[in-house]
């Protein structure tokens, strides 16, 4: 097995890859989800896998549906209950939300059954649950479909939740999240699907949770973020250093567990930092991340810690008004201008 | 001596003596934990079972124990003690003791005790039964033959998640019996106040599932019904809904003591006419199984072992504080302190 070779592939395809990989690796592994199978996923993440899994196997839970890329009803506490049932009586779900959005109607699934199990039975039963799909805002998507709720989950124990920014990342950790016997939210990013990268071709590749990344090395400041908002932080970096300014962009892609130490060796090196993060401003998750470097660096801190977030309204539908929500390179290079 | 028992008997003589102890032994449990909760050394909420033993019994005693699956509400000692659980460890549970079911992080709605199928416990209203059918499709997915068990009560039959798992349970035929203990009320809300068609039984229908109402306060025609119906699932591999037709004598929890605001005392006194004890007594009886003498032991027996199953789990020591950690992961901890 070659396994230092990398190949070029988009965000979109190392999801699809690693869940193919890990359904032939294990019998156990299935995917279920709205319109995944014959449709191939609203995103297109699962193209493929009804033909590969169901038909050409002939291997349906029931005439027309496959059994290990099952079509669901349109009902996300339906959809994630069943899957807790069948993780605790042994199987490895992953359930495809077709938006993170949708999830929020499987709340009392997730958080009040998924993430309870593990202690209310003191570890008699476990959950290993993946629960997957595009969360945060993408092109006109408006109100009701444009959430970035990962901040939420992050906040309830019994969870993990990693938010990765790059095809190899989205890989390496969704190969984790499945291998996991905890309930994982795996935030995917509708920006990112397109998006391409080199992603190690070993099917043993895994990413492990835990463990921020730095996305570019700097010594002025130090921007954090996940998921999308890593990209614009990329962009800004190369922006301050036109103007001389060296910025360390430090990239968390797990929320829960929470690398602190990756984050304060980086602030504790450039004395400054800028918490970038898509989700509403007041009370996201990136607000946690501030008050931590807050509480635990104050002493290297040269200035407040900074925060960028989105407005603290509803996604509206008009583009020039939803990219006015959304954080943009100008956002971060004002935080920062402040700061510096 | 006694008579010869009757040969037309629907069960074996031991059956029925099996079942008659395990009823009263029911009862004596529950009754145990009201004390608990009087005394302090049970808190939070507590739902007992007296009045619907016959139903739980009738159903669990037609399953294979350890290979099929049950999974319920938070009325939910009377499945847990059917399955063979360690009445000490659910009464420790209930106490929230080192010596529970799960080391006191559960309590008395959240037994659960996985090597013998039974998976809770919960304490959402409707928000398990999509986990039962999710534990039948992890079965019908195997390919095994194995049987779901998920119970609900009347209140529950009204929530959406509910009708998303008759749907997706239907849909995918899968071997899940939903079973409505229909107690006549949803906590303090009397059935005709809470749903708009009160033959429950009939929210099967628009799934095309087989569904029907059955009696919960008989034993005999309870284990009757189940076997068929456990049968019927086990062969054909599809769900089914049965309303089984019980009355809780207790309040909805040890909490609720103001009865009179949903049912007077005359309502409670005339369902005991119809006590599941006390109907299995006088099958007993007229059939000649056990003299009054025989059933009056076997009440004190079961009495003074639910006294022990009491001591025994008062005795056992509360959790150490270094546990409140253990088992929010599979591995590892969540970050310590406040």
């Amino acid at each position: 097995m070659p396994t230092s070779t990398r190949v070029e592939i988009t965000y979109r395809e190392a999801v699809r890859h690693c869940i193919i990989e890990e359904m032939e690796r294990d019998p156990n592994v299935f995917i279920m989800g709205e319109d995944i199978g014959r449709y191939k996923g609203t995103f297109r993440v699962t193209e493929g896998l009804y033909d590969r899994f169901g038909s050409e196997r002939d291997d349906f839970i029931v005439p027309g549906i496959a059994r290990r890329v099952m079509d669901t009803p349109i009902v996300e506490p339906g959809i994630v209950g069943m899957a807790v049932g069948a993780a605790m009586a042994g199987l490895r779900p992953i359930v495809e939300m077709m938006t993170m959005s949708f999830s929020i109607l499987a709340l009392d699934q997730i958080i009040n059954h998924a993430a309870k199990v593990h202690y209310m039975t003191n570890g008699q039963a476990k959950v290993p649950l993946v629960i997957r799909g595009p969360g945060g805002a993408a092109n006109q998507l408006s109100a009701q479909h444009s959430h970035s709720l990962e901040g939420w989950f992050a906040h309830v124990p019994g969870l993990k939740v990693v938010a990765p920014s790059t095809p190899a990342d989205a890989k390496g950790m969704l190969r984790a999240a499945i291998r996991d016997d905890n309930p994982v939210i795996f935030t995917e990013s509708p920006g990112l699907y397109g998006i391409k990268g080199d992603v190690p071709e070993d099917p043993e590749f895994i990413v492990p949770f835990g463990k921020a990344k730095v996305a570019r090395e700097g010594h002025d400041l130090t921007l954090v973020a996940y998921s999308r908002m890593v990209h614009v932080c990329l962009s800004v970096a190369e922006k301050l250093a036109a103007k001389g300014v060296s910025a360390e962009v430090v990239d968390v892609r797990s929320l829960l567990p929470l690398d602190t130490s990756t984050i304060y060796a980086s602030v504790e090196k450039t004395h400054r930092a800028v918490v970038v993060y898509e989700d509403w401003k007041n009370g996201g998750y990136g607000a946690e991340i501030a008050a931590r470097i807050a509480e635990d660096c104050f002493d290297s801190l040269d200035s407040p810690v900074g925060r960028v977030g989105g407005l603290n309204v509803p996604m509206p539908y008009s583009r020039v008004l939803e990219l006015q929500c959304i954080p943009s390179d100008d956002d971060v290079l004002a935080a920062v201008d402040r700061l510096v | 001596m006694a008579k010869q028992a009757t040969s037309n008997l629907l069960e074996s003589p031991a059956d029925l003596e099996k079942f008659y102890r395990d009823m009263h032994f029911i009862r004596h449990f529950e009754r145990y934990c009201e004390r608990a909760y009087r005394q302090g050394k049970a808190g939070g909420y507590l739902h007992v079972y007296i009045g619907m033993e016959a139903l739980a019994v009738g159903w669990m005693t037609r399953i294979k124990v350890g290979y099929d699956y049950v999974i319920t509400a938070y009325r939910d000692h009377a499945h847990a003690l059917l399955l063979g659980s360690d009445p000490v460890a659910c009464m420790a549970e209930i106490m929230g003791r080192q010596g529970g079911l799960s080391r006191g992080k559960g309590g008395s709605m959240h037994l659960y005790d996985i090597p013998r199928g039974f998976y809770g416990g919960w304490g959402i209203v409707g928000g398990h039964t999509p986990l039962g059918a999710g534990l039948a499709l992890a079965a019908k997915y195997r390919k095994e033959k194995r049987v779901v068990l998920n119970f609900l009560g009347d209140g529950a039959s009204n929530a959406g998640v509910f009708f998303e798992a008759l749907n997706m349970a239907a849909l995918y035929e899968l071997p899940c019996i939903f079973i409505i203990e229909n107690n006549e009320f949803a906590m303090g809300t009397r059935l005709e106040y809470h749903a708009a068609d009160t033959e429950l039984h009939k929210r099967g229908f628009p799934f095309g599932m087989k569904h029907e109402r059955v009696d919960g306060m008989d034993l005999l025609q309870v284990r009757q019904d189940a076997k068929r119906i456990v049968d019927w699932v086990r062969e054909n591999q599809k769900p089914y809904l049965v309303e089984v037709m019980s009355y809780r004598f207790s309040g909805h929890g040890a909490a609720d003591n103001d009865q009179g605001l949903y049912r007077s005392k005359e309502e409670i006194e005339e369902a005991k006419n119809r006590d599941p004890i006390h109907l299995l007594e006088k099958y007993l009886r007229e059939h000649n199984v056990m003299t009054d003498e025989k059933m009056e032991a076997i009440e004190q027996e079961t009495e003074e072992a639910a006294a022990r199953v009491f001591e025994a789990a008062d005795d056992s020591p509360h959790p150490d504080p270094t546990e409140v950690y253990d088992h929010v992961y599979t591995d590892m901890s969540p970050e310590a302190g406040h």
